[in-house]
């Protein structure tokens, strides 16, 4: 086995030398008759080649995101990754190593950890942000979390443009620790009455933008009307390069920023791993979930990287800790990282323009196609079209044809009555042809 | 004259009429290390005795702060917050860290004296 | 013509005293600046074309003002990251024995697997219809981890392995409040020696935490936790093998008496490495248990993750499994995503994450099962333990075992009461490690025994390897005790950096760069 660099001369010696002549005396802790003697049912060892044949036909018969026109969004996106950053990423010493709990032999990951939370609370537009989640929606539910802790109060409001699984996951966790959580029912016009939902019961209000449909959201009067009563606006968002084109939270007096990072860095990887990002007040950083990375100096008195705060964090304060999180995003921070450091805010900003740039385009051009309504007064690079058509059907002929046309929204929200909404988000690689071809395969089957 | 009574928890109390002031003791402070930060009751919050009344972290290690009699929290060392390295400086004096109206005298017989807490520390 | 400028082959009398650079760096050992100190706003490592004008869609929702970020070319960002690498130790570099953390080789082949685009670049939300090799493959590794658990049934979705502690804890909570039990069944045992996220997950969850005590032998004991049993109880937290590296031999029995007593069993799976193809959880009594991927199956640790936590469950809680899951009707897969599309007979809990979770992460570690097959991930097991226990007979003469009575699995728990005396502490021994090449145990975990020193060395270790190892822990365990207590207390001296100031990172949290106040000009 390849992998495994004891021979059988060397096994036998380490025996003898521990004193024992079988290794399942090293076992005799485990209870009689629940020691297995053979292998289990599985296939025996394979060659790299056998394991490639056999991963790459399964990975063949899925349709590539860059093999087709491409629309679909809905909270993950499709992006050029610079090649720069994969390479470095598989570099041993970050793909090999460990959580810095040794400071002095990880300043690698330290630093872009500092580099990361720096980043992140630019985008932001807030004062702190943490050294990541697993990702945008176990953020959200750990922000509302965080809410309860900061205001001693146990409700929280959902948005009706927060993306649903989202909604969900924060439902679960809330029904587990027996919370409250008041759901806004789906807004696709940003229409939501959200304001007369907050009163002093209230701990936190979770609004996202852009949100599932696209809409671009004005926090500001709801952060106001929810300090007004004791409770903090939590502000999501699914595409972080919105914020290169876009009034970040921080500026709309946003408390805690929680948000997906995948669209930086990150490969689609059908849904994982991604990336959380979350910011907040820096008043609030004692009650943050999650490591957070902090400067000191050595004996010296050189410059260097700790984790820090760790008394919050599960491993200190057991069941007082602020979460149960430990392991989190290292690899795909160190993408998010890197890829952004390519991009500068210059770089950023015109991505951000890029995309909003083709979706305006493709709105356009679907405005004017027979069936098809636009609904979004504003967007950024994803919006929600009405089709005369149940929009799940239309995405099933279209993808027959070779076009991934958007998400309808009936797949987020089953039974909603809304089957004949899709979303569509269109980035920097979609093409003139892209949008050409998703235009006329739509007025062909509409 | 003040007299000062300890718990098995290494909390201190030091008696000034009916108000105590509380905080942890010097061995405590040894044990914990570095103190990087305090958390404090509210102003006016009830305090039961053997219930959490402060949070004290060291780099590595948080301890609960029990209250060592039940009372009215009346006064909180706010210094603490910008400079927690005062309880491992001065514990008994600048490190205190918070004031209790004493709600039954009666519940400090179970404390320690001075004397008996080094023994006990003895122990340890 | 002969060339006479020869060049001096062999150093010269100083070469050994150290002598201070002008740059500060040493060869190899550079110092970096932050990218906000050598990069600038105008600068960028990518170029994109500025769209033709458009009219823009944001209304008043448009940003006023910079972000204030930093860009580098690429060969200023490929420079950078690549010197930040080299002030990091990974498997790679050398031995890792962080107890608990099962750090061994990751394979390239499963990097390679994983980025295939018919697994990197496909979208969760894009039709089914196009993605049946992912489904198939989501179907596999579900197969390969209950058949090597004896589970019936497997949540793929958890994110890493506390998010799957999370998913067991609520499945439990969810069977107890089908069976009308969620008022009354709200306390959690959990051993003293268990992992911090153990008791975390459970207050999570709204459970309130009772400690078991740890025997003087390492263990728990059946009895100890009858005692505690009562119809309060919902679960129990156990780690198997546990957090001292040995397997808890009372294991049958206390699921027997959790069962009896109408609780469950949770088992925390992070040292599963020990047992693949040598016991099975599912034989054990266990209700559920997490699977760390980048722990036990080589998805690499990535600096701190993307981890994944996959959690199996007992037939009594699989129809309490979160959505999304994969379900096999008439021999077609079909992914569940809503609780309305459940099949009748399941009620799931609700959903842990957005998506369907670490597609990625499973990728790799499919690779890896299906490289080692069942005979490999047996022989991987047996070779963990061997590897610990060939540790542990090579130190025990030195070094002090706090449970002597059981063998150990795949890792070896020392404490520091050898160290008793020598001025030295654990902290100061895992230092010196450092400066010999290695990266330290894991210290100061598990909290039950003192100054805890926990070794895993995993079984990707070769012989000459584990015995270079014993042979320098020795020398150090020897000049330890012999009073050379400066190699310690100031070690490391040959890191990129020397020891560093805990307490006042933690004191004046500085959490991000700022920019540096003008100095003030002369007046």
């Amino acid at each position: 086995m390849r992998y495994l660099p004891l021979t059988d001369t060397d096994r036998e010696d380490m025996l003898a030398r521990i004193g024992i002549s079988d290794i399942d005396a090293l076992f005799s802790d485990v209870p009689a008759g629940k020691l297995l003697k053979a292998p289990v049912e599985l296939p025996r060892a394979k060659g790299e080649l056998e394991v490639e044949r056999i991963l790459g036909k399964m990975a063949g018969k899925n349709t590539a995101a860059s093999a087709v026109p491409f629309f679909v969004g809905a909270g993950a996106y499709k992006h050029h990754v610079p090649a720069t950053v994969d390479h470095l990423i598989q570099r041993s010493e970050f793909l090999t190593s460990y959580t810095p709990y040794q400071p002095e032999i990880a300043q690698g990951t330290l630093q872009y950890l500092f580099e990361f939370q720096t980043q992140v609370a630019a985008l932001t537009g807030m004062e702190v942000a943490n050294a990541s989640m697993y990702d945008g929606s176990t953020g959200t539910g750990e922000a509302v979390l965080m809410a309860h802790r900061v205001t001693k109060r146990r409700k929280a409001v959902l948005s009706g443009g927060l993306h649903p699984h989202y909604a969900e996951v924060i439902r679960t966790l809330s029904h587990m620790a027996n919370d409250e959580v008041v759901s806004l029912k789906p807004d696709v016009a940003a229409s939501e009455d959200i304001l007369s939902q907050i009163d002093d019961s209230v701990s936190c209000v979770v609004v996202q933008s852009p949100d599932v449909f696209g809409n671009l959201r004005d926090l500001k009067p709801i952060a106001e009307k929810a300090h007004a009563h004791g409770a903090l606006l939590i502000a999501v968002f699914t595409e972080v390069v919105s914020l290169g084109a876009v009034v970040p939270p921080g500026a709309q007096d946003a408390d805690i920023v929680v948000g997906e990072g995948q669209s930086i860095g990150n490969a689609l990887n059908f849904g994982g791993p991604y990336v959380g990002l979350f910011a907040a007040k820096s008043k609030y950083i004692r009650q943050m979930p999650g490591r957070l990375c902090g400067e000191t100096i050595d004996s010296t008195g050189q410059r260097g990287f700790v984790l820090t705060l760790s008394t919050r964090e599960q491993h200190i304060r057991r069941d007082k800790a602020t979460s149960n999180i430990c392991t989190n995003s290292g690899l795909c921070v160190l993408a998010f990282t890197i890829h952004m450091t390519l991009l500068g805010q210059t770089g950023f900003a015109r991505l951000a323009e890029v995309n909003h740039a083709n979706a305006v385009k493709l709105a356009d051009l679907l405005a004017g196609v027979e069936g098809v309504k636009v609904l979004n007064d504003s967007f950024f690079n994803e919006f929600t079209v009405k089709l005369k058509k149940p929009a799940a059907e239309v995405v099933e002929v279209l993808a027959a044809k070779g076009i991934l046309a958007g998400v309808p929204v009936s797949r987020l929200l089953p039974g909603a009555g809304l089957d004949d909404l899709l979303i569509i988000a269109s980035t920097e690689v979609n093409t003139d042809e892209d949008r050409a071809a998703l235009v006329a395969a739509l007025v062909e089957v509409l | 004259m003040a007299e000062t009574r300890y718990t098995k928890d290494h909390e201190y109390i030091r008696i000034e009429g009916d108000t105590g002031t509380v905080g942890i003791s010097d061995y405590a402070q040894g044990q914990l290390g570095d103190v990087v930060f305090v958390e404090l009751p509210e102003i006016g919050k009830a305090l039961s005795k053997g219930g959490e009344a402060a949070v004290v972290e060291s780099v590595k290690a948080a301890s609960e702060v029990y209250a060592p009699v039940s009372g009215e929290v009346t006064a909180v060392n706010a210094e603490l917050e910008s400079a927690p390295g005062t309880v491992n400086e001065d514990p008994a004096g600048k490190g205190w860290f918070l004031k209790i109206k004493i709600a039954d005298a009666a519940e400090l017989d179970g404390l320690m004296n001075e004397a008996e807490y080094q023994n006990y520390v003895k122990t340890l | 013509m002969l060339n006479r400028q020869g060049r001096p082959t062999q150093a010269g009398e100083a070469a050994h005293a150290e002598h201070a650079t002008f740059t500060g760096n040493k060869a190899l050992q550079q110092i970096e600046p932050l990218i906000f100190e050598i990069g600038h706003h105008e600068a960028t490592g990518v170029d994109i074309d500025k769209p033709a004008p458009f009219k823009s869609r944001l209304g008043k929702h448009a940003r006023q003002g910079e972000i204030g970020l930093p860009g580098l070319s690429e060969p200023e960002a490929m420079r950078h990251y690549v010197r930040l690498s080299q002030k990091n130790y990974g498997i790679d570099t050398g031995l890792f024995p962080l107890g608990s953390c099962t750090m061994k080789h990751n394979a390239r082949l499963n990097e390679k697997m994983a980025r295939l685009p018919g697994f990197s670049d496909v979208h969760p939300l894009q039709p089914l219809s196009t993605v049946p090799g992912a489904l198939d493959l989501m179907l596999e590794l579900a197969r390969y981890l209950m058949t090597l658990t004896g589970m019936p049934a497997v949540a793929l979705s958890p994110k890493a392995g506390a998010h799957g502690e999370a998913c067991g804890m609520m499945a439990i909570k969810a069977a107890i409040e089908a069976k009308g039990e969620g008022a009354t069944r709200n306390v959690v045992l959990v051993p003293e020696s268990a992992h911090g996220t153990n008791p975390a997950t459970a207050a999570l969850i709204g459970f309130s935490v009772k400690a078991v005590p740890a025997r003087p032998d390492g263990t728990v004991a059946v009895e100890d936790v009858k005692a505690l049993l009562g119809p309060d109880i919902a679960a129990i937290m156990l780690t198997n093998p546990n957090t001292c590296g040995i397997f808890e031999p009372q294991i049958v029995e206390i699921a027997a008496a959790m069962h009896e007593a109408g609780a469950y069993f949770y088992c925390d799976g992070a040292n599963f490495n020990a047992i693949v193809g040598k016991a099975r959880p599912g034989d054990l009594g266990v209700d559920a248990m997490h699977i760390n991927l980048h722990k036990t199956f080589s998805t690499p640790h990535g600096g701190g993750g993307p981890g994944a936590g996959p959690v199996v469950l007992s037939e009594r809680l699989a129809p309490f499994a979160p959505v999304p899951f994969v379900h096999v009707e008439n021999g077609k897969p079909h992914l569940i995503e809503s609780r309305g599309e459940a099949p009748a007979g399941n009620q799931p809990f609700g959903r842990m994450t957005a998506f369907h979770g670490q597609m990625g992460m499973y990728v790799r570690a499919l690779a890896y099962m299906l490289s080692h097959g069942a005979d490999g991930m047996k022989q991987a097991s047996e070779d963990a333990v061997l590897n610990a226990n060939y540790i542990r007979a090579g130190l025990a003469d030195l070094m002090s075992l706090p449970f002597p009575d059981h063998p150990s699995m795949h890792e070896v728990l020392f404490d520091d009461e050898w160290l008793k005396g020598s001025g030295v502490a654990t902290l100061d021994f895992a230092k010196a490690m450092i400066d010999e090449g290695y990266h330290p145990m894991t210290v100061y975990f598990p909290l039950v025994v003192h100054g805890a020193m926990l070794i895993e060395p995993t079984e990707s270790e070769s012989k000459a390897a584990l015995d270079l190892f014993i042979a320098t822990l020795r020398d150090l365990a020897m000049a330890a005790k012999g009073n050379d207590k400066e190699r310690f207390t100031s070690a490391p001296h040959h890191a990129p950096i020397r020891r560093l100031d805990e307490t006042r990172a933690a004191r004046q949290p500085v959490l991000k760069w700022e920019k540096p106040a003008p100095a003030k000009a002369a007046e």
